[in-house]
């Protein structure tokens, strides 16, 4: 039987993806409904994150569902020394799918080989977190009312941000252009870069934070820029302020442009931005709960 | 003509088994892991390394006695040395020469260089897949990370 699973976004199609587009529309019009009564679903957060699993438990609750699991591996018999098979052999025989978020890379892909019933990754360590890009593509198409032929702009952290390489790939079946816009030293991988040439994505590439790389983007997305990613704290003051966003940048950009952030943000985003019409943040993290429903309901056949 | 090939030889020839010739001197004990013949104990196993060769400057040859191994054993070799020429023998001829191929899949034979992946913390086979046949560009199943050949470590 196919699972339905969702490891990475790679795993889904372009057909699929708008399907789950229908979907997270459907949810936004109206969050509540009882798909999910008599169902049970094992939230196993195998590494603290508050916000994705809020956003995860509001969504099976809203669906009428219920939660089993736990938010801190401390309290889990991992902390006993218990393999990840054992648990997930363990919580496969008590729920109907599992939600996981683990600290370790490839753990949700092998949680899916052992599982008898689908897994959602909800990240695994830095390499994919696909309902947060499911999330974005939704707020995309949204905002935009469509995901084709796009000018996204990618600014930050894009050596080690796995939000923009999984936007990046999903972008690859609407005919994007991409611009990146980063120090050396987070400029985006040249793995991505390739990835674009492959599938014929126009892109540029620019240290210069400009007004005329944000005059011709549709899509703002901003990452954050960590400190601990930087041998040199000097480089990292320096670099930290050159790629914050001021409402003051904003003057001349195109009527229909929003401003995303996968969140938290630190310094990027200036707070006056907050007020202007292109924020769309936290709209955006609002998202993820529509998102999630309809992977849900896509991973349960519901 | 068999017997001047013979004389060529370094190490003694074989009655019947399997030949690997052509092995880089720097890939031969990792082959020797690869196939197992540490665990070997009824057939006789002649291992030699750094011994002239025409096309190569130096290599490494095994000659294994009395067994013939499973192409899909042998073509694990591609991963470290894909130039090996395999020669099956039966009564001192070579009756078939074979070259090795990378599969599309290597399951349990490289370890993840990315400490971070779940293949390192459990205990549980390794996957790889193989992106780039020309350069020997592997991908790990789980974490998806890119192995290039110079970094590719055996299990």
């Amino acid at each position: 039987m196919d699972k339905h699973s969702l490891i990475s976004i790679s795993d889904l199609s372009k057909d699929e993806i708008l399907a789950l587009l229908k979907r997270a529309q459907e949810f936004e019009k109206n969050p509540n409904q009882r798909i999910l009564a008599g169902k049970v679903v094992a939230s196993l957060f195998f590494e603290p994150s508050t916000r994705t699993r809020l956003s995860f438990e509001t969504a099976v609750n809203r669906l009428g569902g219920r939660v089993i699991g736990f938010s801190d591996p401390k309290s889990s018999s991992q902390a006993k020394g218990e393999s990840l098979k054992d648990t997930i052999m363990m919580v496969s025989n008590y729920a109907d799918l599992i939600v996981m978020r683990h600290y370790l890379e490839g753990a949700a892909r092998y949680a899916n080989e052992i599982a008898s019933v689908p897994i959602i990754n909800a990240g695994d360590g830095s390499n994919q977190h696909p309902t947060q890009t499911m999330l974005d593509l939704y707020t995309i198409y949204q905002t935009q009312g469509t995901l084709e032929n796009l000018t996204i702009t990618m600014v930050g952290d894009l050596k080690y941000g796995r939000t923009v390489h999984s936007l990046l790939e999903a972008m690859h079946h609407f005919h994007p252009r991409f611009k990146f816009v980063a120090c050396d030293e987070l400029r985006m991988p040249e793995q991505y870069k390739q990835y674009c040439k492959e599938w014929g994505i126009d892109y540029e590439e620019t240290r210069d934070f400009s007004p005329e790389i944000i005059n011709q983007t549709d899509i703002l997305y901003m990452t954050r820029v960590q400190r601990e990613r930087f041998s040199d704290l000097m480089e990292y003051e320096r670099v930290k302020n050159v790629y914050t966003l001021t409402a003051s940048m904003l003057t001349g950009c195109k009527p229909n442009m929003r401003v995303l952030h996968p969140l938290p943000r630190v310094t990027e985003i200036a707070q006056d931005v907050d007020d202007t019409p292109q924020a769309y943040y936290f709209e955006q993290a609002l998202n993820g709960l529509y998102a999630r429903q309809a992977l849900i309901c896509r991973a349960l056949d519901l | 003509m068999v017997n001047k090939e013979k004389k060529e030889l370094a190490v003694a020839a074989l009655q019947n088994g399997t030949v690997i010739d052509h092995i880089p001197t720097e890939s031969l004990f990792k082959v020797v892991d690869l196939l197992g013949l540490k665990d070997l104990t009824d057939v006789s196993v002649t291992i030699g390394n750094n011994l002239d060769s025409n096309r190569m400057g130096k290599k490494g040859i095994i000659k294994v006695a009395d067994l013939v191994f499973p192409e899909e054993t042998l073509n694990r070799i591609a991963v470290i040395a894909p130039n090996v020429v395999v020669n099956i023998i039966r009564d001192y001829e070579v009756v078939e020469k074979l070259h090795v191929t990378l599969p599309d899949d290597l399951i349990d034979i490289v370890k993840c260089n990315n400490p971070k992946c779940i293949t390192n913390n459990e205990p549980m086979r390794t996957h790889f897949h193989v992106i780039d046949r020309e350069h020997t560009t592997l991908r790990c199943h789980y974490c998806e990370r890119p192995v290039a050949q110079q970094d590719i470590t055996l299990k």
